[in-house]
């Protein structure tokens, strides 16, 4: 086992600016104990996947609140695929209607947190599911 | 505030209820130690004479219409003219939006307030790259002067104020809007509305972002010069809390941030373009957000009149009576609405709506229940529209002005905020302003640090949110959503393709060589801008001159 840190970074995909949740969960996660990058608002999904690779992450966590999810979630994992770092997982929160939920994990999104999801919750999904890499 | 007698009096028959109140807590305790509101401000037990005793009653408190117009700018106040009932609306196309506000005003509503979609907001085109996936899906697109006409159709622009939601992109909104005014036949001097055209709060709060903090109030203070100058009767700034509230700030916070900025904005103003204070002031507007917990929300809002009152006279020698009225417009707070159990948002909105009315608010927009999902339909936006016309028609709220004052408890809390943002205020002014401690990450770091702590306290259960932390249920409620077609963008791209083929293309390219040689030689863009939509030139077109000649703002991501 290595003992190297989970990494993890989150990213806003998209023009949307409504970032309260991003950087809740940016200190949240950090607070947890895991290494976060947050990249701050505004970022396209090219640099969303080439800062994921750069800083060789475990996970990207995806939020955005304008709608434009469908989009942009799906480009991330697609452009990750597309550079041979499919082994990043993605996740993704925010405003998600319930009928787009399937479409999403069907593009390879692995987890999804909508309203109500706690901070714990969170938290423990990564530590369940995510081995740092060696 | 009182005799010394009355507090005599006062002080021996509070020493009684505090004894029958230690007797019955030493049997049954509270249900909990600490009383706080929503923003955490602890709240005693009682107040009475003595918590507002050095209150002077001539400076403090006064009469509606009268310094320092705690108790409302107006003398008439509601009896007058009630708030204006003001539905923030925007969604997919021009048309449609049209559609939609021709609805609200059929519905009873009386001045209109526009959502752009996130590309009109950042001010690029609908082709753009970067606006793929976005078009329509929370407010309106707006390309070209052509989508301007036609989401004003049929609107009485000289009768009608409209608010805007926009920010970096302002000028050139703002130029549509003249410029389709010119088009009607309506003289500028007739035209009333509102810009929101507020950055500060942008870096701090919205993001909505283009250029640095230094160009882009330098923008800001073009259009209060334009509008001091040729439209005389716009509010050419809404100095906007509401989004420094809702990315998790405190009340004191978003009140002393709030008023920070609007300082900075009668400095700035005063400096670049040498206007008196009281040429421009008058026409300065606020925007708060109307949270949760009643009473800060209303000691906020008196807290606000007093405290713009007293800088506009104090700080700035303010002579003009017009320039000490904070005026403002409120939004019930979308941060509180929740996507479990939607239908107890209708039940949020009216009690944040009645605090906003209580608060002396000018104009309201209240939350639809189901803006936690989507874009309102029109069944849930006439629920919130109703909302405030009960409030308005049956509660009987607005038969007497500022009904609260005197409560002990709502002078001592407001008395409270008032203190506690002039200590915010002065620390920003001892940082060299707002532009700096922006710089330094302050406010942001500020509102993070509040943010985050509210959500340790929701999943501690230390605050509550019904059908979030109390009262959950795995109940399913099935509300129909309003859903934006992907078709949007494919027809409004053809739209702004149609538009950009049809016209002339070498003077829009020469419009834009004038605004960007505007912008190198610091004069005012407004009336290029002017020019250039009217050429058809795209809100991308000219933001992309902004962005070229200031440079381009990237959020730091401070969290």
């Amino acid at each position: 086992m290595s003992d190297r840190k989970i990494r993890i970074l989150i990213a806003k995909p998209g023009l949307d600016g409504h970032d309260r949740g991003a950087k809740v969960l940016a200190r949240c996660f950090r607070d947890a104990g895991f290494e976060v990058i947050y990249t701050g608002c505004h970022q396209t999904p090219e640099q969303v996947a080439s800062a994921a690779i750069q800083e060789d992450v475990d996970v990207v966590g995806l939020s955005c609140l304008s709608g434009a999810h469908m989009y942009l979630y799906p480009q991330v994992v697609k452009l990750l695929k597309e550079q041979g770092a499919d082994d990043i997982t993605v996740i993704g929160g925010g405003i998600i209607p319930d009928k787009d939920l399937q479409p999403l994990y069907d593009a390879g999104l692995k987890a999804l947190f909508t309203p109500g999801a706690t901070l714990e919750s969170l938290v423990d999904w990564i530590n369940e599911n995510i081995h740092p890499r060696t | 505030m009182f005799t010394e007698e009355l507090l005599n009096q006062s002080s021996s028959l509070r020493k009684k209820w505090e004894d029958e109140v230690k007797k019955i807590t030493s049997k049954r305790a509270d249900q909990k130690s600490e009383w706080t509101t929503v923003s955490d401000l602890p709240i005693r037990r009682l107040y009475g004479p003595e918590d507002i005793k050095d209150m002077d009653f001539e400076k403090d408190i006064s009469y509606p219409g009268q310094y320092p117009y705690l108790r409302g700018n107006q003398a008439t106040g509601y009896r007058g003219k009630y708030w204006t009932f003001r539905m923030f609306a925007g969604m997919g196309s021009a048309a449609v939006t049209n559609e939609r506000w021709h609805y609200l005003l059929n519905t009873g509503q009386t001045g209109l307030s526009t959502a752009f979609d996130f590309p009109t907001l950042m001010g690029y085109d609908t082709d753009s790259p970067k606006a793929k996936g976005e078009c329509g899906k929370c407010g309106v697109a707006i390309d070209t002067i052509d989508d301007f006409q036609t989401l004003i159709k049929g609107i009485p622009l000289d009768k009608i104020t409209t608010s805007m939601t926009i920010n970096p992109p302002a000028t050139a909104i703002w130029a549509m809007y003249l410029a389709s005014a010119e088009i009607q036949g309506i003289p500028l001097s007739k035209l009333g509305g509102t810009i929101q055209n507020d950055m500060l709060k942008e870096f701090i709060a919205q993001k909505t972002l283009m250029c640095p903090p230094e160009a882009s109030v330098k923008l800001i203070s073009d259009t209060v010069e334009f509008g001091t100058r040729h439209v005389p009767n716009w509010n050419t700034i809404s100095i906007s809390g509401y989004h420094i509230r809702e990315a998790g700030a405190t009340a004191v916070q978003e009140l002393a941030f709030t008023l920070r900025d609007g300082m900075e904005y009668v400095e700035d103003t005063i400096r670049r373009k040498g206007l008196h204070v009281d040429e421009f002031a008058p026409r300065l507007s606020f925007f708060f957000n109307s949270h949760v917990d009643f009473f800060e929300e209303i000691a906020k809002m008196r807290a606000a009149r007093r405290i713009w009152a007293k800088a506009m006279r104090e700080r700035y020698n303010s002579q003009d009576p017009r320039s000490w009225w904070m005026r403002f417009h409120t939004q019930t707070a979308g941060c509180s609405l929740t996507a479990q159990q939607p239908y107890n948002n209708v039940v949020r909105t009216a009690l944040q709506a009645l605090a906003a009315v209580l608060g002396g608010t000018q104009s309201l927009h209240t939350n639809s229940l189901d803006e936690v999902l989507c874009l309102p339909s029109d069944h849930a936006v006439q629920i919130a529209l109703r909302t405030q016309q009960i409030i308005a028609d049956e509660t009987g709220v607005a038969n007497t002005l500022d009904p609260l004052a005197g409560s002990y408890f709502v002078e001592a809390l407001t008395n409270e905020m008032e203190e506690k943002a002039w200590e915010y205020i002065h620390k920003i002014d001892e940082m060299g302003g707002m532009v700096k401690a922006i710089e330094n990450g302050f406010p942001q770091l500020e509102i993070s640090d509040a943010a985050y702590k509210f959500q340790k306290q929701i999943d501690a259960k230390e605050k509550i949110m019904i059908g979030v932390n109390k009262y959950v249920t795995d109940e399913v409620v099935e509300i129909p959503l309003i859903e934006i077609d992907d078709s949007i963008e494919t027809q409004q791209i053809a739209r702004l393709h149609e538009v950009k083929r049809k016209r002339d293309n070498r003077f829009v390219a020469e419009c834009l060589k004038n605004l960007a040689q505007a912008c190198k030689k610091g004069e005012n863009v407004m009336p290029f801008c002017i020019e250039t939509v009217k050429a058809y030139g795209t809100m991308q077109e000219i933001c992309d001159v902004y962005r070229e000649v200031y440079g381009e703002y990237r959020d730091p991501g401070i969290y």
